[in-house]
């Protein structure tokens, strides 16, 4: 029996990678809806313990490659320094 | 102590409407008390599957807004009396159905009743994930195909997450029900076999609905699978289905092209 399912011209075989790969995708975001959100929050939160940033320059993504996932995240931070250190002292 | 189970499934037309039928009737006809509740407002067929169109007078959202008391609404069925429906309402718009009230009726039903069987609408909009909100297990409702699996894979995060069980830290008891099962076609290597299924999704079987004739004719007379005559194929299924359900231990035959050959002339002789 196993013989036949595993023949070349068997479209479950295809149907199952498929469907493996496609999941493995969108499982991670699914398990945690909010993932972004928190990451978004939690990050800000860290770094404007030290740098003055603004809520709307703060750009968090989440992309799934066929490997790996990369995880952008993308701060605006305001260009005189001094404001830096003057905030950050 | 009542037990709420809600047939789910995220894609539409994959059996969760025959599968509640039938897995109440079967619960009801071994002397449990069950009530089977359409959560599908706006498109609802529980009645029709349970052959009790013709008797519903007030519904779900009825209830949940205090128009109608609960034992006014529930429809019981003439063949097995301790099987009842709560019908979803037909016109109504679905915003009705509040989260509080929801709340209220599965808490009255459960006082009423052994088994509390709620039909999922296909989606994940609010009839979906309000019936599954109060659950305390689940049966996921697939067919070997990847549009079912993927949306299945779906609600199964939903049910992880958005329940009651789930926000207190608990976790919703899950099972696969996999319908429209064709072994000859899943041993041709066409359909996605068991094991395909039960590795993707990793959650456990509750039973196989093999592809049968029978299905559509229990729906045809509105007499769910079991209720008039359980010696079918899918019949029998649904009734280990049911009997696993309730805790107990019935190993799971994985229908095979031989096996349903023999079953097709054994039924035809008889």
């Amino acid at each position: 029996m196993r013989f036949f399912w595993r023949r070349p011209r068997a479209t479950a075989a295809v149907a199952r990678e498929r469907l493996q790969v496609l999941l493995a995708h969108e499982r991670p975001l699914l398990a945690r809806p909010d993932l972004l959100v928190a990451l978004r929050e939690d990050i800000m939160t860290a770094i404007a313990k030290h740098v003055k940033i603004e809520t709307g320059r703060v750009r968090v993504k989440l992309d799934h490659g066929d490997t790996v996932s990369v995880l952008e995240i993308d701060i605006e931070i305001p260009n005189a320094f001094a404001s830096v250190l003057a905030f950050g002292s | 102590m009542a037990k709420v189970v809600v047939v789910t499934s995220g894609k539409g037309g994959v059996g969760k409407t025959t599968s509640t039928a039938a897995l109440g009737a079967a619960l009801a006809q071994a002397g449990q008390h069950v009530v089977v509740v359409d959560f599908d407002v706006g498109l609802r067929n529980l009645d029709l599957v349970m052959g009790a169109e013709r008797r519903v007078v007030y519904d779900l959202i009825n209830v949940v807004q205090g128009v109608a008391r609960l034992p006014q609404a529930l429809i019981r069925d003439k063949r097995v009396d301790t099987l009842s429906l709560l019908p979803a309402s037909q016109t109504r718009d679905k915003e009705a159905l509040t989260e509080p009230g929801v709340a209220r009726v599965i808490a009255e039903l459960r006082e009423k009743f052994d088994w509390v069987i709620c039909d999922s609408p296909a989606g994940i909009e609010r009839g979906a994930t309000l019936a599954m909100r109060h659950a305390d297990a689940a049966v996921i409702v697939v067919n070997p195909e990847v549009s079912s699996v993927r949306d299945s894979d779906r609600i199964i995060g939903l049910l992880d997450a958005k329940t009651v069980k789930a926000e207190k830290g608990e976790c919703v008891e899950k099972a696969l029900l996999i319908t429209r099962y064709d072994p000859a076609r899943a041993a041709r290597g066409e359909m996605l076999n068991i094991e395909d299924v039960l590795e993707i999704l990793s959650v456990p079987l509750l039973g196989i609905i093999p592809e049968s004739e029978d299905v559509l004719r229990a729906s045809n007379l509105g007499s769910p699978m079991l209720l008039t005559n359980d010696s079918t194929v899918p019949g029998r299924a649904y009734l280990d289905a049911a009997k696993r359900l309730n805790g107990e231990k019935v190993p799971i035959k994985i229908p095979s092209e031989k096996k349903s050959i023999f079953r097709l002339f054994g039924r035809r002789a008889a």
